[in-house]
């Protein structure tokens, strides 16, 4: 073990993300403070160890014990309004949430489609209109994406001109990531062929609002994908069974559920959702249009509001980044309030478009610390400062509710602020 | 970013693998289908008017039928409710703003297309192309964006100004195909 490996390398105990594999367990020890403590309890043979346990069922549940992991809901009792389910990032630890948990917004609730009797169509101007089933399109070439979904309003919050004391889950758990399995759109697109006159695909799903929402026909031959699988099993119904658009990195909202028609077309179709809902207005009253993509963003799940610190020592520091331009090439993270970074380990393998964990070791002197992360990508993006994001796009007046979305596409950093309690807080810095 | 030479050389790409006739790649296992059958689902309004259906409808007609189908969610006279207001609302100013349709909305097409696609909330798709154009023309009429008498159709309503049509910037406009 080389002693300079407990050496912190930025302010307030972050050590060097390689510390604990370099320093093994003696490094552990020495962080934690506890080397060996004499008064370690006598193990006996617990009940669930006397019998045989119950049987393995057909379709597994998660243990009794956590069942308090959950989504929030913002609509419960599904009243004629959106609903939103949103993921819980601090109760797990995941780069590809479990699909039960991935978040979920809902304008009218989720349809029932019967699989066999959904369609897709692909029609306007393209040389041959075409329609496919479910089991036509189960025969095509496929391919597996590893791909993040995000709420064009996720993270909203943070628009407030004061901090609102909130979890991660309320701050940014309108994202979540998959492995999505599927046939690529221009495979599809091949076999209609396109008028070159084209310039958009207009996207619909088969649910009550009829979600509609314009892509540009360069996207749907980059990297749109009709999805079928969700990692792994049928897509799950809140996240558009039997098949929906994925558009790698962009707008949740554009990755249409359900989806059932694509018509290709010279224009836009101006739907409600691009052209008044995602459409952030700035400062002055105009406002952005078409903003398709995600920028890169990470915030740290653990520790995080509503998990507390249980006394000095070590801790590790671990967050998700992504990015709707690329492959996340580095995250910092400071545990002073951005005086000073170190820079966190990246959990490979590194996809495009997708959630990355960070980790970092993190001595904690039990005094008040600020935690933060920082996020860039291999397209040159760098996550911007609460700051720079709000000189640009402009805050509230008022402190609006934690369920509100006052603006979109925020993608600043987030504070957590550790006090010596070890209680965490989310505040500006 | 993806580069405009990168793009056109995927649409060419695209055309150049439609045009030839023998696919050696592809199952075509897509059925043909013609405009007839589906026509049902054929619901997209551009904002030229493209998509428009025939039919109109007016002021008086689609108030009537605001009443009865409309006013229980957006209140009366359109002034909201339990959802939105779809009357009023001063220019613009910043993210606290709240969005109209007269303040905000680029398109009045953009209220044919969501009104056919999705309203009433509970029973989409259930009103008459006619009682779509009415139900358009009342809002429009509440608005003072059209005369109470107007009647709209596929050939007025794509020309009615909206007061925010210039109001917006497109965010990246590198990635919108030219």
């Amino acid at each position: 073990m080389q002693t300079k490996d407990l050496e912190p390398v930025a302010g307030n105990g972050l050590l060097h993300r390689r510390a604990f594999i370099r320093g093994g367990a003696a490094l552990a020890a020495a962080m934690t403070g506890y080397i060996q403590s004499a008064s370690a309890q006598q193990l006996a043979e617990d009940p669930w160890s006397l019998k045989p346990g119950a049987t393995v069922p057909d379709y597994e549940v998660r243990s009794q014990f956590e069942k308090k992991v959950v989504r929030t809901l913002s609509n419960p009792k599904g009243e004629p309004r959106t609903q939103h389910a949103r993921t819980p990032h601090h109760l797990i630890n995941a780069t590809f949430p479990p699909n039960a948990l991935h978040f979920v917004i809902s304008h009218a609730g989720d349809p029932d489609p019967d699989p066999d009797k959904h369609r897709l169509v692909i029609h306007g101007l393209v040389k041959k209109p075409l329609v496919f089933t479910l089991d036509t399109l189960s025969r095509y070439p496929m391919v597996s994406r590893m791909a993040f979904v995000e709420c064009g309003g996720n993270s909203a919050p943070l628009f407030s001109k004061e901090p609102i004391a909130a979890d991660v889950q309320a701050l940014h758990g309108l994202v979540s990531c998959a492995e999505w399995t599927g046939v690529m759109l221009s495979t599809l697109l091949e076999e209609t062929g396109i008028d070159p006159k084209a310039k958009w695909v207009i996207a619909e799903g088969a649910d009550a609002p009829h979600l509609s929402r314009s892509v540009p026909v360069s996207k749907a031959l980059d990297d749109a994908m009709i999805a079928l699988y969700q990692n792994g099993e049928r897509i799950m119904p809140s996240n558009g069974y039997p098949m929906r658009l994925l558009l790698p990195g962009w707008e949740g909202n554009m990755n249409i559920k359900f989806v059932r028609r694509l018509e290709l077309t010279t224009l836009p179709n101006m739907s409600y959702y691009e052209a008044r809902t995602y459409a952030p207005v700035l400062p002055g009253g105009k406002a952005y249009q078409f903003y398709f993509i995600q920028e890169v963003k990470s915030f740290i799940t653990h520790p995080s509001p509503g998990l507390a610190l249980k006394g000095p020592g070590f801790y590790e520091i671990s967050g998700i980044a992504y990015s709707g331009t690329g492959r996340i090439s580095k995250v910092m993270v400071s545990a002073d309030g951005g005086k000073s970074w170190a820079q966190a380990a990246l959990q490979e393998p590194l996809h495009s478009k997708a959630f990355t964990r960070f980790r970092i070791p993190w001595r904690w002197d039990g005094g008040a610390a600020v935690l933060q992360s920082r996020a860039w990508d291999d397209a040159g993006y760098m996550q911007p400062t609460r700051a720079q994001l709000v000189a640009e796009r402009g805050e509230t007046t008022q402190i609006p509710a934690v369920t509100a979305f006052p603006s979109q596409h925020c993608n600043a950093i987030t504070t957590w602020a550790v006090n010596a309690s070890g209680e965490v807080k989310h505040v500006y810095a | 970013m993806c580069m405009p030479s990168f793009r056109h050389f995927f649409v060419l790409l695209a055309v150049v693998l439609a045009s030839n006739a023998a696919f050696a790649q592809a199952p075509n296992l897509g059925k043909p289908i013609t405009p007839a059958e589906l026509a049902a689902w054929d619901i997209n309004v551009l904002p030229d008017g493209t998509g428009l259906p025939p039919g109109s409808g007016k002021p008086a007609d689609g108030a009537r039928i605001y009443a009865a189908k409309c006013s229980a969610c957006h209140g009366e006279s359109a002034k909201g409710g339990a959802n939105a207001a779809l009357v009023g609302a001063p220019p613009m100013k910043d993210m606290e703003s709240v969005k109209t349709i007269a303040n905000f909305w680029p398109f009045a097409t953009t209220i044919f297309d969501y009104i056919r696609r999705t309203m009433p909330w509970r029973q989409p798709r259930s009103l008459t192309n006619d009682e779509v154009y009415a139900v358009t023309a009342y809002i429009l009429s509440l608005n003072k964006l059209i005369g109470e008498n107007d009647t709209m159709n596929a050939q007025t309503l794509p020309k009615v100004k909206m007061p925010n049509r210039d109001g917006f910037i497109v965010r990246f406009p590198e990635r919108i195909d030219r």
